[in-house]
């Protein structure tokens, strides 16, 4: 579940931001404590506070005294406007150098793109 | 680890520890607080063992100091009470089960007969049985419920799972992790068995022949040690001015590991010049550190 190259707790706050932004955890869903992160990660607690603390300063969950975390109200807008931002550098660049490696022109590409998404039938997309 | 203005739980100053023809321990300085689980790593023999009997008063130190809770451990019953040390080759009475589990419970001022009974039904431990007919992992398991059951203040575990499977170890470190989230306190466990015990820890102090070879907090330890591998061109215009170590070549092909953090500008690096990049575990850490000098891996990890 985990790997060794990032600090758990940013691993820890990863996952939780994936299920914020594709919806698994709903704006106003109760999150898992850092006593239940602990035990299924098998992780030390403190580290998983920490985890947790990085999404609190982030403004994606809200601590409810007493009560517990929950996913903070706009927090998956904040999360895909986020991650919006980072698409073109993290994926569309990759993608236009390996194309230029495979020598595939920018139409050739854009016609890769297209027959892909179509396949996927990624018209809900 | 320490936090500014806290008094460490554990602190020592140029311990040193010959034996006739050995230096055990060699000017060893650190500060341990809690609550915390810190990782003491290092091959068999660097030094952990000495360690950990000189900070419980069961060995004396040639030279150097040590405080615990706050004063020093040598013939303190008042602090040893609140320590425990489950050695690995740890000798008990000829007793019952039953009965060393009783003795335990006078002892420790904080011990929990209910934590007790629950491990000894864990691990299969039958009380009525006599301590010298148990099984080399049934006296491991014994230690192991004794030192959870004590909730000392400071919790020592010197390779404490001889003779247990990897069933009854993982039963150890998921029965540690609950105590500690119930009830946090300073907590050492001295291993060779890294890789296991790699996500439990905050912090990590290895030994290598006596010598401290790394101080760091955990996160930073992850992530700070990474082979790279790729053509030759590409791997040295990427690793230029950094340590490294480990380079192989075959053909125009080249691995190597390099030291300090990568940060996203250089993974995008990597990338660019084709590089594949592989996080080293704890365990693979260690096995680099033991090969280098101190300050040397120390920094790089601070890196």
């Amino acid at each position: 579940m985990l790997d060794d190259g990032a600090p758990i707790f940013t691993q820890i706050a990863e996952h939780l931001a994936d299920e914020i932004a594709d919806g698994t955890l709903a704006e106003g869903a109760r999150v898992p404590s850092t006593n239940e992160l602990a035990a299924f990660y098998r992780i030390n607690p403190a580290t998983a506070a920490k985890g947790i603390n990085v999404l609190i300063d982030r403004g994606l969950l809200d601590k409810r005294r007493g009560i517990g975390m929950f996913v903070a109200a706009g927090a998956k807008a904040l999360l895909l406007e986020e991650r919006r931002n980072g698409f073109a550098e993290r994926y569309i660049r990759p993608l236009i150098a390996e194309a230029a490696r495979l020598e595939i022109d920018l139409d050739g590409l854009v016609g890769l793109v297209r027959a892909s998404h179509h396949e996927q039938g990624a018209s809900k997309v | 680890m320490t936090e500014q203005g806290s008094t460490p739980t554990i602190s020592v100053r140029g311990l040193t520890r010959r034996y006739r023809d050995q230096t055990a321990l060699d000017d060893v300085s650190l500060d341990i607080s809690g609550p915390s689980i810190t990782g003491l790593l290092g091959r068999n023999g660097a030094g952990k063992s000495t360690f950990l009997r000189i900070i419980t008063g069961q060995e004396y130190a040639s030279a150097g100091q040590v405080h615990v809770l706050g004063g020093s451990p040598v013939e303190n019953d008042a602090i040893l009470r609140r320590m425990v040390l489950v050695r690995e080759d740890q000798a008990y009475p000829d007793l019952r089960v039953g009965q060393v589990i009783r003795a335990a419970s006078w002892f420790y001022p904080h011990w929990s007969g209910d934590l007790a009974d629950s491990l000894l039904a864990d691990f299969d431990l039958p009380c009525g049985r006599p301590v010298k007919k148990l099984s080399r992992g049934m006296r491991s398991a014994l230690g192991i419920v004794i030192g959870l059951a004590a909730r000392a203040e400071v919790t020592l575990f010197d390779e404490p799972y001889a003779g247990l499977d990897a069933v009854a170890r993982q039963l150890f470190y998921d029965r540690l992790l609950a105590s500690h989230t119930e009830d946090p306190s300073t907590v050492i466990l001295s291993t060779h068995l890294v890789d296991e015990v790699a996500d439990l820890l905050e912090h990590v102090v290895m030994i290598d022949h006596g010598k401290i070879v790394l101080d760091a907090p955990a996160d930073e330890v992850r992530g700070s040690v990474t082979a790279v591998s790729g053509s030759v061109t590409a791997v040295e215009e990427f690793v230029a001015g950094r340590t490294t170590w480990d380079r192989r070549r075959v053909g125009s092909h080249e691995s190597l590991v390099v030291g300090g953090a990568l940060d996203r500008a250089d993974r995008d690096r990597a990338r660019h010049l084709r590089l594949s990049l592989e996080a080293l575990s704890l365990q693979q850490v260690m096995v680099h550190a033991a090969g280098q000098p101190g300050d040397e891996l120390t920094r790089k990890a601070h890196a």
